[in-house]
């Protein structure tokens, strides 16, 4: 069975790309790869005492979220989600483990209720006010893809639009060197079963065994290969281009995900 | 939805090895929470940790991912013939038709917290042995559990706090129904660390008594640890009566609070009513509830009033976790297989540790054991960012 869904919002931002549509512009070629420091907004869906203890990786995946379901012309309160990241919030990570490691064991209690990995999950259910269900997941490298899956699946099997938001962000050291992520990058999608007039494409996807592409442009498959959500980038260098086709994306192992694009015109 | 079957389960917990030790305790009404002696952690609380995981040996071939955390699966693996069930599954269905969905909340965090005592004194790196990706991160557990097993379709570890490894089987149930597999490995694994003792002590959370749900005097949660697996299959044709099926799950979050539950359990109330949507059930086709019920002041609170709200003031109710402790991003699935064996044995475990019952929670209680046929079972978890999962398991005859 091929899971078939409607791409009809996108939301990205990462290194040298602040939203979508400079992604698109990089991703068409119209403008050059730059990498540069992700800039991160505060999330301003949040009252000033939960903006205050959110961390990179909750900002980073409220906006893409954000940016994903505005351009969907969605309500978020409508949309069951998955979430998806590699790790949680690196920094927040860190200090927990730092504190542990210190006589006193002093554990900051926002610290650790914002330990949890379906963190940004949580926070974006309060920032819309959601009541929906949420699927936070993991999946290592394979965090997009699999995310992907279990939104297509769910887009089938329930026939509801849903939000997929893939994130990740990076460690400081001393775990950087062993989980050397350079910066934070996400991709949120509004998945549907039926074509709306926002739609990009329909898309559809099955596990292959072929070999995984890659982009041309060093930067870019640097990019690709050193954040885990930006496994994405395959097929997002489709959906920039309107074009037809398939993109094959790192899984598990031998095994990928192929999908297949259909643009709407 | 379709209901799907429970081909085999198992589970391991403070209570014991194995389903057939973790139901003698239950029917003795014997609680596994000792008072904390676990590794160098000095505050005074009761945990339910699981004797021998430390001489746990991983095989030859997956010692990169050896922790406490792997090494809990692997003993809870090893029980009950699960694993050569799962293996008989993967020759009928085939490896690449199985999928696994486990859920944990913590995975082997244990591992960093101990490489961080050994940094570098003068370059503050962590010891060259420390691997990060097979113990540390969230899918280590998945990925262990796949290569153990020798299966090779989807996996993915699910981290939604303490509802963990009750969303494990929605995963798992559409995926099954989209057709992707036809077999599903779900559980969930979670094991004792300081991040959860030192942090849910921050919060004010955790009792230094033995946890004493729905008690009067209830003063917060006993973490726990353990491992729980269900292999799951569409239903088959013929079915045997005394087969345990998954009839629901709802779904939900609260909107509220990151660390708080909703004050009237609302998200609560919607995942009950959308598990019983799910399974096409009235609120009076309900025999016996398996709370959440954790002990701390709030939530016994607020799942009282959603469950009234649901159900009225007379549906049994009980939890668990006065005999196994809060297992955390496992209680889902160790609540799953202990609603199972409710079933399977015709019996409400009653929630020990609870003296007085809190006059002001109106949900019914029960403290003592009772026999009844029971062909229903509603299991609630629920978890920190405001997460809600609510499965419904039933007796096929």
């Amino acid at each position: 069975m091929r899971l078939s869904a409607y791409v009809s919002g996108l939301g990205v931002l990462g290194p040298g790309f602040a939203n979508w549509p400079e992604a698109e512009a990089v991703l068409t070629g119209r403008q050059p790869y730059r990498s540069a420091p992700a800039v991160l907004p505060m999330p301003a869906m949040l009252a000033a005492a939960e903006r205050r203890r959110t961390g990179r990786v909750v900002k980073l995946a409220l906006a893409i979220a954000q940016e994903a379901t505005a351009h969907a012309g969605v309500d978020p309160q409508t949309l069951v989600s998955v979430f998806s990241s590699s790790g949680g919030d690196g920094q927040n990570c860190h200090e927990l483990c730092l504190a542990l490691s210190l006589a006193g064991r002093e554990v900051s209690p926002t610290r650790f209720a914002n330990s949890v990995h379906n963190a940004a999950a949580g926070y974006w259910s309060i920032g819309t006010g959601a009541m929906t269900e949420s699927n936070v997941l993991c999946a290592f490298d394979a965090s997009f893809t699999a995310g992907l899956l279990e939104a297509l699946t769910q887009v089938a099997v329930d026939e509801a639009p849903i939000l997929l938001v893939a994130y990740d962000s990076e460690y400081p050291q001393p775990l950087h060197a062993k989980r050397p992520i350079p910066d934070a990058f996400g991709v949120a999608l509004v998945l549907t079963p039926q074509r709306r007039e926002t739609s990009v494409a329909k898309v559809d996807a099955a596990l292959t065994d072929l070999s995984y592409d890659r982009l041309t442009d060093p930067a870019l498959e640097a990019l690709r290969s050193e954040c885990p959500a930006a496994r994405s980038l395959p097929l997002l260098e489709l959906l920039a281009q309107r074009r037809g086709g398939s993109a094959i994306l790192e899984y598990l192992d031998v095994s990928r995900l192929e999908v297949r694009t259909e643009p709407c015109p | 939805m379709k209901p799907l079957m429970l081909k085999a389960f198992t589970a391991s917990s403070c209570l014991g090895k194995g389903v057939a030790a973790t139901w003698s305790s239950l029917l003795e009404q014997r609680s596994g929470l000792s008072l904390c002696e676990f590794e160098t952690v000095d505050i005074v609380t009761h945990i339910g940790e699981v004797t021998g995981v430390d001489a746990v040996q991983l095989p030859e071939h997956l010692r990169k991912f050896d922790c406490r955390n792997n090494r809990l699966a692997e003993l809870a693996l090893l029980q009950d013939g699960f694993y050569a069930a799962v293996q008989a599954a993967a020759e009928r269905w085939g490896r690449r038709r199985m999928g696994v969905f486990l859920g944990t909340s913590t995975a082997g965090i244990l591992q960093t917290e101990l490489a961080y005592r050994k940094r570098d004194p003068v370059s503050g790196a962590l010891p060259p042995s420390f691997e990060y990706g097979t113990t540390h991160n969230s899918f280590s557990v998945a990925d262990y559990i796949r290569q153990r097993c020798s299966l090779q379709g989807p996996a993915v570890a699910v981290s939604s706090a303490c509802a963990s490894s009750a969303k494990v089987f929605g995963s798992a149930r559409r995926m099954i129904e989209a057709g992707l597999i036809d077999a599903a490995l779900v559980g969930g694994v979670d094991s004792l660390c300081l991040t959860t003792l030192y942090g849910f002590r921050s919060l004010q959370l955790s009792s230094t008594a033995p946890c004493r749900p729905f008690d009067v005097a209830r003063d917060g949660i006993s973490i726990g640890e353990a491992a729980a697996f269900a292999l799951l299959e569409r239903v088959p044709d013929p079915l045997d009566d005394a087969a345990v099926l998954l009839l629901g799950i709802g779904e939900s979050s609260d909107a509220y609070h990151m660390s708080a539950p909703h004050p009237e359990g609302l998200g609560a109330r919607l995942a009950m009513q959308s598990a019983l949507a799910a399974a096409a059930l009235e609120p009076g086709d309900i025999d016996y509830i398996n709370l959440h019920g954790t002990g701390t002041p709030s939530n016994d609170r607020s799942e009282s009033q959603a469950v009234t709200s649901v159900f009225g003031p007379t549906t049994p109710c009980s939890s668990t976790k006065g005999a196994t402790g809060h297992t955390l991003g496992a209680a889902g699935a160790l609540e799953a297989v202990i609603s199972a064996l409710s079933l399977e044995h015709g019996l409400m475990p009653g929630g020990v540790n609870t003296t007085h019952i809190d006059p002001t929670l109106t949900a019914h209680y029960i403290k003592d054991n009772r026999r009844a046929p029971i062909r229903r079972v509603l299991s609630n978890s629920f978890g920190f960012g405001g997460t809600n999962c609510s499965l419904i398991l039933g007796r096929a005859g």
